[in-house]
This record gives structure tokens, C-alpha cells and sequence, in this order.
């Protein structure tokens, strides 16, 4: 069982463990990490997912779909290089230990 | 409920298929829309998959069957009509929509331009004044105390932003309510309220028909930026009105029975109302949880593309299956206390604008309208009290209410 771990924008660092087969939105939301919204359930549709892939794991998330790409255009908080939606994060097994920044704001 | 394998008489070419269990309720009756709460829970209870005697239909009522036929649009489509009629024997009663009543690879090309139009960078362009609207439809409503909280509320503050944004004429905007209550009937079994609808649209379709050409619409609104999809080669110019109906049909009474829900909880469940007050940031979940809670929309049909097996049941080709969103909302496999109100759980994952590639491509609009009218509420409204009878609408697929009388008082 993968686990990761997700940054407060105050350096607070919370790891928890994932399910096999599901997102990091899904697994911030079942330990109900505060910085996740999730408003649209993982459809790749609200954009309140938004996470920073921490530098060192950037090659390794699955390629950004179009929907997701268009999405973050429109996300609360700054899109840098390294932003993603979390509900588009598998966590398949080589992501154990993933790390995942949560931006100040989601909506 | 009876378990008995009468087969209804207005379909007698259906076989009631062995080994799911029969119910005889009728979901689209004054009874049902009275309290569908015992009746989902009896539909739950009875098993994941039911066959409903009524209307020949199978019914899923659990949030897992329901999530997982909405997330499975390949086997239970769309393009044969998300009410119960079936497209592919019966002639549709408006020229089928081109995006709710499509599959892929259709719907993906038309699902993305409004994807677009309705964006969140979009919802930045409208929040300010929509916010501005609401703000001044709550300070008039307590300078008069005492009003009907589906017309002058629920209905009067989207009538207020919805149509401007489109950009439709002010003449003949009365047709718009009609008009989507029509549409939502629709969706249901051949019933009075069905009929009726039918028998009274022309005024209406001719309205909405109008509204959804170029020239009718003013440059800036959600219709113009539509048809500037066509120009751009993304849709034909005979796809763009029809997208602009979809707008039409979807985007207004949904939100007025949304917004609808919302005000009927914070009326009925004080504490949470007072919770909301503590801390006005709730509001955009307090709406959420009102979605999740009263379910504005509370069903929608597949048809199925092939046999397939579902919870261990066969269903063959060709089968309608009717999915209970209020049911799967209020299921206690999937929320905890899911009959209380509460403004602060987490909502996230809920049904009531659907899941999958047909979920609601107008949530972030219907959450901005239902957030800022909350918010404007928790800033100012200290209480809501109901004063009269509380009349309840029926309609086959929207939940909502005709009368809400109350008064408020200033904080
Ligand atoms: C509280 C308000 C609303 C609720 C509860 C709601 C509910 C839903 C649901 C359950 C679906 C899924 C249909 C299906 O799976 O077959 C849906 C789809 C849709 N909604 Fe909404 N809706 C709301 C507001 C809006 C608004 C404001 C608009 C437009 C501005 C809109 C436009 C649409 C459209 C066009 C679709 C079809 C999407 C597709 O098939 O890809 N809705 N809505
Ligand atoms: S949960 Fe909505 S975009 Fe990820």
C-alpha cells in the first residue's frame, strides 16, 4: 500500500496512506485533508483538486489529459510548471511516497 | 409493497426478469413526490438492483450501482434518451439534445465547448455581479419580512442573473420556467404531468427555439460565446442553438429548485442555519450539502448498449434503467446520518449533479449562484421562520417547492 504525503502552505506535512487504485484526491478526502475541496468528485471538472507535484517526483505522475490542462488554467490559487489536479493522480506503486504541495486557496 | 410478477398492461411485450426483486411503487406519483424518502429506502433495502413493475423498468437505488452506471456510458448510454422513452422505438418529443442525449464520440466534441463556456476562469467573469445581485435580493427581502420563498427567493434571484448572463431579450422571458419544467417532465413516464406538458408547449418551444439564435443573443453572454464556437470550426452553426437550448432547458429551474432546497433547510434546521451565521466561508458547502440533501434533480435514465451483468443480475440489451440520484444521496452504505443537514460534512463524491462524463457541465454556475445567495444570507438574515403551508411541486424529475412562506429577521 502506497502512501504519501501532502505540504500545508504552512509547512505542516500530513502522510497518509493510500488504497491501491486510487487517486490522491481520493485518498486526501477519505483522511479528510483540509486543502482537497474536490467539488466535482474526481470528473476532472471544478478544479479544487489543485496540487504542486513536490520537484523531486515530477517525471513521475501519469501525462496531463486536455480537460485537466484547460482546468488548471482556471484554478484559485497561481498554476506553476508543477501543477496538477490530484484527482487525475493515480497512485499506482511506483508513487509510494509521493509528495504533493497544497496551494493556499482552492476556490 | 407486492412481489408479485404482474406484468404492467401498458408494456406487455416486457418480460419481469426472474431474481430481482419487483416493487410495484410508482416514482413518478404525487405519492412518491410527497415523501420519496420511505420509498428509497425501501428500494435500497430491496436490493441493488429492483425491477419496477410499473413502467417495466430496472431501477438502481444504492450509491455504488448508481455511480457505477453513471461511470459506465459505454454500456448504458445516453443517445437513446435519459427519460424513459427510448429513442431508438420512439420518435423524440423535441430534436434530441447533442450533448445530455449523446455518447461518445458526439458528445465529447460538444460536451468540451461548454466545458468551456461555462469554465472556471468564466464563473471569475460573472461571481462579481451575481455576488452584487444577491447581496441587494436579501436586503430588500428583509426591508419586507414576510414573503413566498420560492417565487420571491428561489426564483426571483436566478431570473435575476441567469437570463442576463445568457443574454437572452428581456420579452418573453416568462416562457423560460415553463419551458424547463416541461423538459424535466418529459424525462418521466407518459403520465399527466407528461402529457399535459406536452399538450401545452408550443408557446414555449417556439420561445426557446428563437432565443437560441445568433441574433437573439447579446454579444458577451454564454449564448454569444456558443455560436463564437462555431465560428472558431469547434461545432456547425446548426450545432450552436442547439447548445444554447441545452443551456436553456438545464440552467434555470435547476438552480431555482436548488437554491430552493437550500433556504427549505436552513429554515427547518435552525442550528445549522446558526452554524452557517458563525462562519459565512460555509456557504459554498451549505449549498452542497442542500444539493446532496434534497437532490433538485432525482433521477435520470440509461438505456443498456448490450447484455451485462450488474450487482450478479443479467440485464439484457436494450433495457431502460432508472437511476434514484436522491436515493444515492442519502444512502447510510456510503454517508454517515445521511437524513441530518449539515453544512460542515463532506460532500464530495455526492450524485446530485450527477458523475462521470455526463456529470453537470453547469455546476460551477449553479455553485456560484447558490454560494452567494447563502453567503448574503449568513451575513445578514438572523433567522427564517415559516409561517404558512409548505406546498410541494410535482414535477417527474425536479424536487422542489411551490410555496415557502417565512419571514426573516435582519442580524
Ligand atoms: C443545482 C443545479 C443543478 C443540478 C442539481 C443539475 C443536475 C444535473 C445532473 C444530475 C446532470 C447529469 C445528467 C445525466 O447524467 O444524464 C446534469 C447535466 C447537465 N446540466 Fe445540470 N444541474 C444544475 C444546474 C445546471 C446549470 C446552471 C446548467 C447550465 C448553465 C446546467 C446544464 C447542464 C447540461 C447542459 C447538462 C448535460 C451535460 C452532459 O450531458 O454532458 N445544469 N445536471
Ligand atoms: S475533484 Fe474536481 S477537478 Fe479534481
Amino acid at each position: 500500500m502506497p502512501n504519501i504525503t501532502f505540504v500545508h502552505p504552512d509547512g505542516r506535512a500530513q502522510r497518509i496512506d493510500a488504497s491501491d487504485g486510487e487517486s490522491a484526491m481520493q485518498t486526501a478526502t477519505r483522511h479528510d485533508v483540509s486543502g482537497i475541496l474536490a467539488e466535482c468528485g474526481g470528473n476532472a471538472m471544478c478544479a479544487t483538486c489543485h496540487v504542486y507535484v513536490d520537484e523531486g517526483w515530477l517525471a513521475r505522475p501519469p501525462a496531463m489529459g486536455d480537460d485537466e490542462d484547460a482546468l488548471l488554467d482556471g484554478a484559485a490559487a497561481e498554476r506553476r510548471a508543477n501543477s496538477r489536479l490530484s484527482c487525475q493522480i493515480n497512485l499506482a506503486a511506483d508513487l509510494d511516497g509521493l509528495i504533493l504541495n497544497l496551494p493556499d486557496r482552492q476556490l | 409493497m407486492s412481489a408479485t410478477s404482474r406484468i404492467d398492461s401498458a408494456t406487455p411485450e416486457r418480460s419481469a426478469p426472474a431474481g430481482v426483486p419487483h416493487l410495484d411503487v410508482d416514482p413518478f406519483s404525487t405519492e412518491f413526490f410527497e415523501d420519496p424518502h420511505r420509498i428509497h429506502d425501501l428500494l435500497r433495502e430491496a436490493g441493488p438492483v429492483v425491477w419496477l413493475e410499473k413502467w417495466a423498468v430496472y431501477g438502481v437505488a444504492r450509491y455504488a450501482e448508481v455511480h457505477g452506471v453513471l461511470n459506465d456510458p459505454l454500456t448504458f448510454c445516453s443517445s437513446r434518451g435519459v427519460g424513459l422513452s427510448d429513442f431508438a422505438k420512439e420518435k423524440p418529443w423535441r430534436p434530441q439534445s447533442i450533448i445530455l442525449e449523446a455518447d461518445p464520440p458526439a458528445h465529447t466534441r460538444t460536451r468540451a465547448v461548454l466545458a468551456q463556456v461555462l469554465s472556471p476562469t468564466a464563473m471569475k467573469g460573472v461571481r462579481e455581479h451575481f455576488t452584487a445581485m444577491a447581496t441587494a435580493k436579501v436586503d430588500e427581502l428583509l426591508a419586507r419580512g414576510s414573503f413566498d420563498a420560492v417565487a420571491d427567493l428561489a426564483e426571483a434571484y436566478p431570473l435575476s442573473v441567469f437570463p442576463d448572463a445568457m443574454g437572452l431579450k428581456q420579452e418573453g422571458r416568462e416562457n423560460l420556467l415553463p419551458y424547463a419544467s416541461l423538459v424535466f417532465n418529459a424525462f418521466g413516464p407518459p403520465n399527466q404531468l407528461r402529457q399535459k406538458a406536452i399538450e401545452r408547449s408550443a408557446p414555449h418551444q417556439a420561445y426557446v427555439a428563437a432565443q437560441c439564435q445568433r441574433e437573439n443573443l447579446t454579444p458577451g453572454g454564454f449564448g454569444a460565446c456558443i455560436h463564437a464556437r462555431a465560428d472558431a470550426g469547434d461545432i456547425t452553426a446548426e450545432e450552436a442553438p442547439l447548445l444554447v437550448r441545452s443551456l436553456l432547458s438545464a440552467g434555470l429551474d435547476t438552480t431555482v429548485n436548488g437554491i430552493g432546497a437550500a433556504v427549505y433547510c436552513l429554515a427547518r434546521f435552525p442550528d445549522q442555519l446558526a452554524r452557517l451565521r458563525s462562519d459565512p466561508t460555509l456557504a459554498r458547502n451549505a449549498f452542497e450539502e442542500a444539493i446532496r440533501f434534497e437532490s433538485p434533480v432525482q433521477t435520470f435514465f440509461r438505456t443498456t448498449t448490450r447484455e451485462v451483468e450488474l450487482a450478479g443480475h443479467r440485464i439484457g440489451e436494450g433495457e431502460k434503467v432508472l437511476m434514484f440520484l436522491g436515493a444515492a444521496n442519502r444512502d447510510p452504505r456510503r454517508w454517515e446520518n445521511p437524513d441530518r443537514y449539515d453544512v460542515t460534512r463532506r460532500t464530495s463524491g455526492h450524485v446530485g449533479f450527477g458523475s462521470g462524463i455526463h456529470m453537470c457541465v453547469g455546476q460551477l454556475l449553479a455553485r456560484v449562484e447558490g454560494e452567494v445567495m447563502l453567503a448574503a444570507i449568513a451575513r445578514k438574515v438572523a433567522s427564517i421562520e415559516i409561517t404558512g403551508p409548505v406546498k410541494r411541486r410535482y414535477n417527474n424529475t425536479l424536487r422542489g417547492l411551490e410555496s415557502l412562506p417565512i419571514t426573516i429577521s435582519p442580524a
